[in-house]
């Protein structure tokens, strides 16, 4: 199972706690874990990337294993800790305003 | 027994306020999706128990929830504002063209006759439709699609379509308004449009009189008489008896005609308020003295209306969609500051009481009366 943490607003709208799991069919990626947290939560649709361009949207962050990973493409794997559940794909809203 | 449920949106969240017909006693409920900006709450004229609400974020973009229990309970429904066909450009701040963007939804506007029809105002400024209670969204795409589409720009709220009219005694007829492109009027449901501008002059713009870029503020009717608009622009109140073919000015006696809400009595067609800000650079009362403004004379004539409402050091602002009225047999007008004062009165304007104080900057007011 994939786990996924989402940031505070996110969690309150799909009515979920802060850690989510879900399972993913083939390769592990930022889309195939995105395709299936949408699946399950479909009210998460369009608020962490755009409906129809599928891209990021901008104040969001995807981190992992100490590392950032919002520029990678979307369909680069995910690294082993992820795809093993040792460690959580994150979805963070970025720190904006003073 | 009858009262009045105020729907409050605020830039952290949804307020429901409810007291009986006497308004005196008011019960604060919220806030509704906590930390979110909600700029706007409307229920159905139809089934008062259906509410809809457009919840938006920096972060995480457009969300839309209905409530089928007054506010209750809610749930998310529909959330794509797709642009039909190829979006296109319009005019951008630096006069280069720019993609139509989706951005969030300002304004909604249930139908008069059916709980599941509801209009959305949005920006980039487009006019959506949904006929299954917002689940989903389609573009009245003549409106974005007219000639002067490409010529419209942003004001600095960016480009909104913030005000929806729905003539109540001819279902084909539409009004909108946008910032900053001007009036518009459509006669066949949405489907053909055309400005509705003449009369409005506006001396931020190369040509004053032009068909469009007027920046208006706010558009209202009496639902008895959908031929006679009333409107805030950016500076100038105006008035239409023509339904918009042509505009006469009304500001009359006002000590500033800048401003952002105007909302008409429920009872008399002719009796309108407005809340005079001081500038467009300077967005507080003039004087530091938060007044309403009553016309009974469909304009010109203005009274201040001021008890009850700080008559110093006051630098609120009121926004284009923070005033309504109820219809109760005493009229109630109530209206919202970016201080986050909720101010109701019961008897048209002539006392003033805060239903609450301390709530984030209020974006918008709706009132539904409840019998």
């Amino acid at each position: 199972m994939i786990r996924i943490v989402l940031p505070a607003h996110l969690r309150t709208l799909a009515r979920v706690a802060e850690e989510v799991e879900i399972s993913v069919e083939g390769p592990v990626t930022q889309r195939s874990v995105l395709d299936a947290l949408e699946a399950s939560y479909p009210v998460l649709r369009g608020t962490i990337r755009g409906h129809t361009t599928q891209q990021r949207r901008p104040f969001v962050r995807f981190f992992a294993c100490e590392q950032d990973l919002s520029h990678d493409p979307p369909d680069s794997p995910l690294p082993d800790a992820v795809v093993k559940g040792d460690e959580p794909f994150m979805v963070v809203g970025a720190m904006a305003g003073g | 027994m009858s009262g009045v449920r105020v729907l409050v949106g605020t830039r952290k969240g949804a307020f429901v306020l409810t007291s009986d017909g006497k308004r005196k006693n008011w019960k604060v409920d919220g806030p509704h999706f906590a930390g979110w900006e909600i700029y706007h709450v409307k229920g159905s004229p139809v089934d008062p128990e259906r509410l809809y609400a457009s919840q938006t974020s920096g972060w995480f973009g457009q969300v839309f929830q209905r409530s089928d229990d007054g506010g209750k309970t809610w749930e998310a429904v529909g959330n794509q504002f797709a642009y039909d066909g190829v979006p296109g450009t319009h005019q951008w701040y630096d006069g280069t063209q720019h993609p139509w963007e989706f951005k969030r939804v300002w304004h909604l506007e249930p139908s008069l006759t059916d709980p599941d029809i509801i209009f959305a105002g949005v920006e980039d400024a487009a006019l959506f439709r949904s006929a299954d209670g917002g689940r989903s969204w389609q573009e009245l795409a003549g409106l974005r699609g007219h000639a002067s589409g490409p010529h419209w720009q942003p004001g600095a709220g960016g480009m909104c379509l913030h005000t929806i009219l729905l003539d109540p005694k001819n279902p084909k007829r539409i009004f909108i308004a946008i910032s900053a492109a001007g009036a518009f009027r459509s006669d066949d449901a949405g489907e053909t449009w055309r400005p509705i501008n003449r009369g409005l002059k506006s001396q931020g713009i190369p040509d004053e009189n032009a068909e469009v870029g007027h920046c208006v503020h706010r558009l209202a009717m009496h639902p008895t008489r959908p031929g006679v608009l009333f409107m805030q622009k950016h500076w100038d109140v105006m008035r239409s008896d023509d339904a918009g073919d042509s505009w006469r000015e009304v500001s009359g006696n006002l000590p500033t005609d800048f401003g952002f809400p105007i909302d008409v009595h429920a009872h008399e067609p002719e009796t309108v308020y407005v809340v005079p800000i001081k500038s467009d650079s300077e967005h507080y009362p003039p004087d530091a003295k938060l007044r309403v403004y009553r016309s009974r004379t469909g304009g010109n004539e203005w009274e201040a209306l001021t008890d009850g409402l700080p008559q110093s050091d006051c630098y609120v602002n009121v926004l284009r969609d923070a005033m309504a009225v109820d219809s109760l047999d005493s009229c109630g007008v109530y209206f919202g500051t970016t201080g986050g004062q909720v101010y109701a009165s019961s008897d048209a304007g002539d006392h003033w009481a805060p239903i609450v104080r301390d709530l984030p900057a209020v974006l918008s007011i709706e009132v539904q009366t409840l019998r």
